[in-house]
């Protein structure tokens, strides 16, 4: 009697731990197969991509085979477009307005931050909320008016005014995690500086700046990707191929309708989200701390 | 400014106004440095966000040469339209749609990610994360040329499994589907990112808290997961909804609106009538129909934000 | 090196919070003087003050002979250690010493000369490479001294510099700031709100209150002169017993009555002193360490006996506690543990009553 109770009971747990077992291996496959589902079909298209650019294009016109591997690669594609001026003029337009960019977005928004965090003055409050709603204002509510002020300026074809516009894009993002990441330093570090004979400017750069560092770069990269794929702006304010960043570039004057230039197309797009993606690549972490501060902090 | 002087003196009037003015000009000199430190800020907020919007305004009262005001004539003409109609309509299915299939799949994603041992997350998050990281202009190149009518790379994988061919780009509601396709294929992966960071926020002594009084998984996520996340759950879905529902890059690549204007939403039609057909008013009055929804969604995002901050204090 | 004078100041935050209310403090030259009082009474606010972090809303401020109202923190030539130390987290324990040094343009050697001298009186020489993340809280500790010390300033001001300590390191840390202070003699202000860091460290003890002074005086006179009722109860632990009493005359002398069956005499050489409360409801004060068990050998004539039954008994190793009840009070006496008591059981005791206070509750002055 007492032992059959025992066994029954024995048997009981045992029964239970392994089904909580077994119900635990299932939920880590289901984990497994929705990321391997979703790995695939989120890699696809930029796989198909490079595999495209790297076939000619009578082997891109050729229907018979399968269209997701490449039999015969060839980097002609590449070599053309890296020998095409037009190209090369893309890339240097689009170097040349990132950087300008992102300089005049960091030192708008470090500054910005750092008075609107710590320094505080009249309006400063509302200010901050400002900020945070011109973020949420996006491209393409603005570009017909801002259309008639870059016109009126006379910087419309020309690199310039969009080094004028795209800040609206990069700053008020970069002001708004900066101050979170300003707001975060314990305010008695900058009363030591204080004591310790700093002006406001030593204090910014001898402290905040250094202290601040992952949020500075987080920020950077967020100014970097922004206008590196800003299409809205070069699209309207741009029409004249010598003055295209790589985005509208690529997009407008690689495709002639009558040929197979698909091959070029996708190796231009490849080669012009390259930057963005290496920068992924080597700052994966910063770079996503830049995606969630915006709701995480401030 | 004597009353200044008073008023913060209070109490210790013994002191004297000499001292609380002298004190006022240290303060007032703080504040002017960080006037001056934010004045970029301003400049650009004023210059090139305000003012902007109200010229909008404006210009959109204006008649196509900008020679008369015409009130609300712009207005009233596309209300009359039923393209613009069908613009509106497109605009809000390719935003709710999107944004709920990129919510669902996102918040699947990251819970599937939080479940599998730390060592590995990092590297799933790093491929997932792909598609947000290309510039969404030049990725969707590469879906219009999956999309491509006669060498759909697409087409050739369902025609393995025998089903027949998509006319993708062609037929209007398949048009509607591919543009939302590859927006959710582009914004999925972000709202996975601040699901998995909001996940993480949740400490592990609540699941277990629950999982002692009983509660099984579905009602450890339905009891403890989406109340802890609701409010990020909230901001993030109200900005996607803003930044979708504003969206142009996907349109203007994939579709150009058509066929026949069936798939053009606001941003992309107000390009359209804007500077493409050069009737700058017009395209200012259909910008800014889109302005009274972004507000709304701007003001719950801000409320979201405004009571997270409270709660973290 | 400089003295300190605090004029009638007073600190009002916007929204008409008055956080200090007036306060009168003269701090001489190498000093160490410490502020306590409990939470919120305006310690830091006045150290603060005195560092130049707070605005001062009214009275004077002077440091070293020059009133520093409107001199920014860094002209004062004054030094802060905080309680979470504010060790700039980017730099090394070298550059952190050396940091305000730098700002002020002294030459590499002199500031190597003093930040290796603060080390050694540190004793934190091979620590000078590392960043603060890679230090335990007490070497933080020592950084942040040190970072004073290298600045040789006219005055030191730490604000509860031991409180994030675990108990045993800010006994240590204790021992340590006393002697730094006796090494560079800097005028010291140390604001904390714990009494034994108070009574061990200061030369003089400031009690504070509701943005007031209480009382100023050596550690050992606000022990056994306390002005008022707020000094007598928070200087000493466990603090002082409370009863309500009734000062009567007797024959010749004093009694003080606080229930028919408590009676106790009051020592003839204080007759004098209460002969004019005569007839009073008072506060009779007793601290528990006057409160003991009764010994066979002590025959002065201020010891008066009495039995009780204590309802608590707490044995703490050097001493056990007993709490007992009079007429709703509680009344905590102080034991040798060796003597054995049980709760409820009658025990009794010895009262000395020349330690004894009274209290005129109007007023709240020790009389
Ligand atoms: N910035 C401020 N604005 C308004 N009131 C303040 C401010 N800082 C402090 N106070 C108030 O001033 C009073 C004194 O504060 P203070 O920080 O000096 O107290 P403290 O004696 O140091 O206390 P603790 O032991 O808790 O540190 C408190 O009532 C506090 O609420
Ligand atoms: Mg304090």
């Amino acid at each position: 009697m007492s032992a059959s109770t025992a066994s029954t009971i024995v048997s009981y747990t045992g029964k239970k731990l392994g089904s909580l077992r077994s119900e635990r291996r299932w939920a880590l496959w289901t984990a497994y197969a929705s990321l391997i589902v979703a790995t695939i079909i989120f890699l696809a298209p930029p796989f198909y991509m490079l595999v495209t650019s790297l076939k000619s294009s009578s082997e891109i016109s050729n229907l018979s085979g399968n269209p997701w591997i490449v039999r015969a690669p060839t980097l002609e594609n590449y070599m053309e477009l890296i020998a095409n001026p037009l190209f090369r003029g893309f890339f240097v337009n689009s170097v040349i307005i990132t950087l300008c960019v992102v300089a005049i977005s960091m030192v708008i928004s470090v500054l910005a931050a750092f008075s609107l965090a710590r320094m505080k003055f009249w309006g400063s409050q509302a200010l901050a909320t400002g900020v945070f709603l011109t973020y949420l204002v996006p491209d393409t509510l603005l570009f017909i008016p801002l259309y008639q002020i870059v016109g009126s300026l006379g910087l419309l074809n020309s690199i310039w005014g969009l080094i004028l516009i795209y800040p609206t894009l990069t700053v008020p993002f970069c002001t708004w995690i900066m101050i979170g990441y300003f707001a975060s330093i314990p305010k008695e570090l900058d009363e030591a500086a204080l004591i310790d004979g700093a002006g406001w400017m030593q204090m910014l750069t001898k402290i905040f700046i250094p202290v601040a560092l992952p949020g500075i770069i987080a920020a950077t990269i967020f100014a970097f990707t922004v206008s590196w794929a800003a299409f809205v702006y070069p699209t309207a304010f741009v029409t004249t191929p010598e003055h295209m960043p790589l985005t509208i570039g690529v997009v407008s004057q690689l495709i002639r309708g009558d040929t197979f230039a698909w091959g070029q197309i996708m190796a231009g797009a490849l080669m012009a989200a390259l930057p963005p993606v290496v920068v992924y690549a080597f700052l994966m972490d910063y770079y996503i701390a830049g995606l969630t501060a915006g709701a995480t902090k401030g | 400014m004597a009353a200044d002087g008073t008023l913060v003196a209070g109490a210790p009037a013994a002191a004297g106004s000499g001292r609380a003015n002298t004190m006022q000009r240290f303060a007032r000199r703080r504040s002017t440095i960080a006037f001056l430190m934010a004045l970029p800020l301003i400049a650009l907020i004023g210059g090139l966000v305000v003012y902007p919007a109200g010229y909008a305004m404006w210009l959109s009262t204006l008649n196509r040469r900008m020679t008369a005001n015409i009130g609300l004539g712009n207005f009233e003409i596309l209300l009359d339209s039923d393209t613009f109609w069908m613009v509106i309509m497109q605009s809000c299915i390719f935003a709710v749609g999107a944004v709920i299939a990129k919510a669902l799949i996102g918040f699947w994603l990251a819970h599937m990610l939080h479940h599998i041992p730390a060592k590995g997350q990092r590297k799933w998050r790093g491929m997932l994360l792909i598609p947000w990281v290309i510039p969404p202009a030049l990725s969707t190149l590469g879906w219009w040329w999956m999309f491509d009518p006669s060498y759909s790379s697409i087409n050739w994988l369902l025609n393995i499994f025998a089903v027949p061919a998509v006319p993708w780009l062609g037929e209007p509601w398949w048009a509607r589907f591919s543009v939302i396709l590859v927006n959710v294929w582009y914004g999925s992966p972000f709202f996975m990112i601040m699901y998995l960071a909001a996940l993480k926020s949740v400490p592990d002594q609540l699941y277990e808290a629950a999982a002692i009084d009983g509660a099984t998984g579905w009602q450890g996520l339905r009891y403890v997961t989406l109340p802890m996340m609701q409010n990020i759950i909230s901001i993030t879905v109200l900005f996607s909804l803003i930044v979708t529902f504003a969206n142009y890059d996907i349109v203007r690549v994939l579709t150009n609106g058509g066929p026949r204007d069936l798939t053009q939403v606001f941003a992309s039609y107000a390009f359209q009538v804007g500077i493409l057909s050069g009737n700058l008013p017009r395209g200012a009055a259909v910008s800014l129909f889109m302005f009274p929804v972004l507000a709304v969604f701007a003001y719950f995002i801000l409320r979201g934000i405004n009571r997270r901050n409270k709660e973290q204090m | 090196m400089a003295q300190v004078h605090l004029r009638k100041v007073v600190k009002e935050y916007e929204g008409g919070v008055q956080a200090v209310k007036g306060i009168d403090l003269d701090i001489a030259d190498h000093e160490f003087v410490v502020l306590v009082g409990p939470s919120g009474c305006g310690k830091s606010t006045t150290l603060r003050m005195i560092a130049g972090l707070e605005e001062i809303s009214g009275g004077e401020i002077d440091i070293g002979g020059t009133v520093v109202n409107d001199v920014p923190p860094r002209d004062r030539d004054i030094a802060m250690v905080f309680q979470n130390y504010a060790l700039y987290p980017h730099m090394t324990v070298y550059d952190n010493m050396a940091f305000g040094l730098t700002l002020r343009k002294f030459d590499k050697g002199e500031i190597k000369r003093r930040v290796e001298n603060a080390a050694k009186i540190l004793d934190i020489g091979m620590l000078l490479d590392r960043k603060p993340k890679a230090l335990s809280g007490g070497q933080r500790q020592r950084v942040a001294m040190g970072r004073a010390i290298v600045r040789d300033p006219k005055v030191f001001l730490f604000d509860e510099p031991l409180s994030n300590l675990d108990a045993k390191l800010r006994v240590q840390m204790r021992t340590e700031i006393k002697k730094v202070h006796q090494t560079v003699r800097t005028t010291t202000v140390y604001v904390t709100h714990d009494q034994v860091e108070a009574m061990t460290l200061a030369d003089r003890v400031v009690v504070m209150n509701h943005g007031k002074i209480e009382q100023v005086g050596p550690p050992q006179e606000l022990y056994h002169h306390p002005k008022t009722r707020f000094v007598a109860g928070f200087i000493g632990s466990p603090s002082m017993n409370f009863i309500p009493a009734r000062l009567e005359e007797v024959g010749s002398g004093l009694v003080v009555r606080m229930t028919d069956r408590a009676v106790l005499p009051v020592p003839a050489a204080r007759t004098a002193r209460y002969a004019p409360h005569v007839g009073r409801e008072l506060l009779f004060g007793i601290r528990p360490e006057h409160l003991t068990e009764p010994h066979p050998n002590e025959h002065r004539p201020s010891i008066a006996h009495f039995e009780a039954a204590p309802e608590v008994v707490e044995p703490m190793g050097m001493e056990t506690l007993l709490h007992f009840w009079v007429e709703g009070h509680e009344i905590c006496a102080r034991f040798d543990p060796a003597v054995e008591v049980a709760p409820g059981k009658l025990a009794a005791m010895a009262v000395d009553m020349d330690q004894m206070h009274l209290i005129d509750p109007k007023t709240d002055l020790v009389l």
